[in-house]
């Protein structure tokens, strides 16, 4: 009976394809750890415009940051190459939450730049990967809104700070552009997923901004323009 | 005369009392109506004038997010129409297993399996034809848990219907070549290209762990999902086997019963594998259980009394329902 070998080969195919499958998860697992760790790197820099001092040459702190975006392309590659085309979605998880963190932190990189907001295409020249799937290693719409959600968040924190710093104008800023965030987010139909519950949590980083902007403007410390 | 007089007066005080009654009852709704519509009126007042100023269509921001929000719409559009056809295809496979429980041997009831054979070629063709549609073009394992359950209820209904037929499992490549069709309709142009180079993939021989050479209308069946198939096939396995020594087939539950055994030294053969694999595992463990101990039974009971008589036991008997519960059938 042809039976027997025939459910010992299904099988033992099943177990290359597990093994296969394990192995190149370990592999990614490595790439990913670096990513996060120069990420973490990254953000440890670009907090320093928090403390009063960093706040006053931003732009300094900004030319740093940028030549370490250049570990992160480099990792990009080595992890795009891992992926076997058509899967980026099979293990996709692995590398979500660097993906997003990274959007995060070029998009905040690009505010304290021109205090303008990114496009995916610019969080993509950045990091080192393709908008589009069919290009090849791409970053996903909803990694890069989540990156989004997460700046509003550090602004939020940054408004709060830079009035500390005796900076009063940026918060004005701040406001308007988080207001425009919220504004734009609120043109998307989201689901009920982790998107969906970190934009929900926008409407309190833009709450915040606007009490700071209301106590400068009740004390008259408003500048004007 | 007086009488109908009377009651003529009743009727028209009866009439006008409902009339106002139904009046003023009226009123009160269009007044809650207008109650509740006025409030929420004053309520969306509240907020728009709570917020930033009215979007700005002219802001590049904006337009950005008006493209982000046509990519989200038609991904969530898509996934909605996937998970739809997945569940139609949930239920006709379902109903195909019911319909082949009904099978007994080849010489009775071949109809029934011609039956069911054409029912799955018009599943194929009907609703996997479209899921095929939907999720050409994009990275087949972005779509997958949308479908994944009707494609599992599917391979279950196949591998089924084949086991019966040629009592031998169906191999995966089989089960790909089913969901490859052949008749590609023009490709969208962002596809253009790639599909162009690409003939249409129908030869089994294709290598199953690279998806990106099915570049063909086709419903990529991974490894995993035909695994977690054939998982649930041993449920239909067991049930058939109990089922069996009820219709008088005593060597069927033996046979079911090795069948089972191999499967599950399969199984518990795989090292690292998902948490799903493990939890199907315990299940057919169970199944293979029971179909032993109705081997056992069967044996114990078979040395005892003739065999003719123990399928009038087993079948004829009023204690035969009592019997199969004794076994465990969940008749769910």
């Amino acid at each position: 009976m042809g039976e027997k070998s025939n459910i010992t080969s299904i099988f033992a195919n099943f177990q290359q394809y597990l093994t296969d499958e394990q192995d190149l998860r370990e592999e990614i697992r490595v790439i990913v750890r670096e990513l996060e760790q120069s990420a973490r790197e990254i953000l440890t820099h670009i907090q320093t415009v928090h403390q009063p001092e960093g706040i006053k040459d931003v732009s300094t702190v900004c030319e740093q940051t940028v030549s370490m975006f250049e570990q992160i392309r480099q990792g990009m590659t080595n992890l795009a190459v891992k992926i076997p085309e058509n899967q980026y979605y099979r293990y996709n998880d692995q590398w979500r939450f660097v993906m997003q963190r990274l959007a995060f932190l070029s998009a905040y990189l690009t505010y304290l730049q021109d205090e303008s907001m990114i496009s995916i295409q610019q969080v993509a020249q950045i990091i080192g990967v393709k908008v589009v799937r069919t290009e090849g290693f791409h970053i996903d719409l909803e990694d890069y809104l989540m990156g989004l959600l997460q700046l509003a968040s550090e602004l939020s924190r940054l408004a709060v700070n830079s009035v500390t710093a005796g900076d009063y104008g940026r918060p004005i800023r701040i406001a308007k552009f988080v207001g425009e965030m919220d504004s734009g987010f609120r043109l998307l139909n989201l689901k009920n997923d982790s998107l969906r519950k970190r934009f929900d949590g926008l409407k309190y980083d833009l709450k915040k901004v606007e009490e700071v902007v209301y106590d400068l403007t009740i004390r008259g410390l408003k500048p004007a323009d | 005369m007086g009488a109908a007089i009377l009651y003529c007066a009743y009727y028209a005080i009866f009439v006008l009392t409902r009339v106002t009654q139904s009046i003023m009852s009226d009123r009160k709704k269009r007044n809650r109506g207008h109650e509740k519509k006025s409030q929420k009126t004053d309520l969306e007042e509240d907020s728009t004038a709570d917020q930033q100023p009215a979007v700005d269509e002219t802001s590049p921001v904006i337009q950005m997010f008006r493209s982000f929000q046509q990519q989200l719409d038609s991904k969530h559009d898509k996934h909605e129409r996937i998970v739809k056809l997945s569940r139609d295809i949930t239920i006709e496979s379902k109903r195909t297993i019911f319909m082949l429980h009904r099978f007994k041997d080849v010489t009775t009831s071949a109809s029934l399996l011609e039956q069911a054979e054409s029912k799955l070629v018009e599943l194929e063709g009907s609703k996997f034809k479209q899921v095929a549609k939907e999720i050409q073009g994009t990275d087949p394992f972005m779509f997958l848990r949308a479908y994944s359950a009707g494609l599992q209820e599917y391979i279950e209904a196949l591998t089924f219907l084949f086991f019966l037929k040629n009592n031998h499992l169906i191999s995966l490549e089989d089960v790909q070549k089913r969901l490859t069709f052949t008749d590609t309709p023009p490709v969208d142009d962002s596809q253009s290209e790639g599909a162009s180079q690409a003939p249409v993939e129908t030869d089994s021989t294709a290598d199953q762990s690279n998806p990106s050479e099915l570049k063909a209308l086709t419903v990529w069946v991974p490894t995993s999902e035909y695994v977690l198939g054939i998982a649930d096939l041993t449920g239909e396995m067991m049930r058939r086997a109990i089922n069996s020594v009820g219709d008088g087939d005593l060597t069927r539950p033996f046979e079911i019963c090795t069948f089972l055994q191999e499967m599950e030294s399969g199984y518990s053969g795989l090292t690292n594998c998902n948490r799903e694999v493990n939890r199907k595992l315990t299940v057919l463990r169970q199944s293979l259980r029971k179909v032993e101990n109705a081997c056992y039974t069967l044996r114990v009971r078979g040395s005892e009394i003739p065999k003719h008589m123990l399928v009038d036991m087993i079948s004829k008997s009023s204690g035969a329902a009592q019997f199969i519960e004794e076994l465990g059938v969940d008749e769910d």
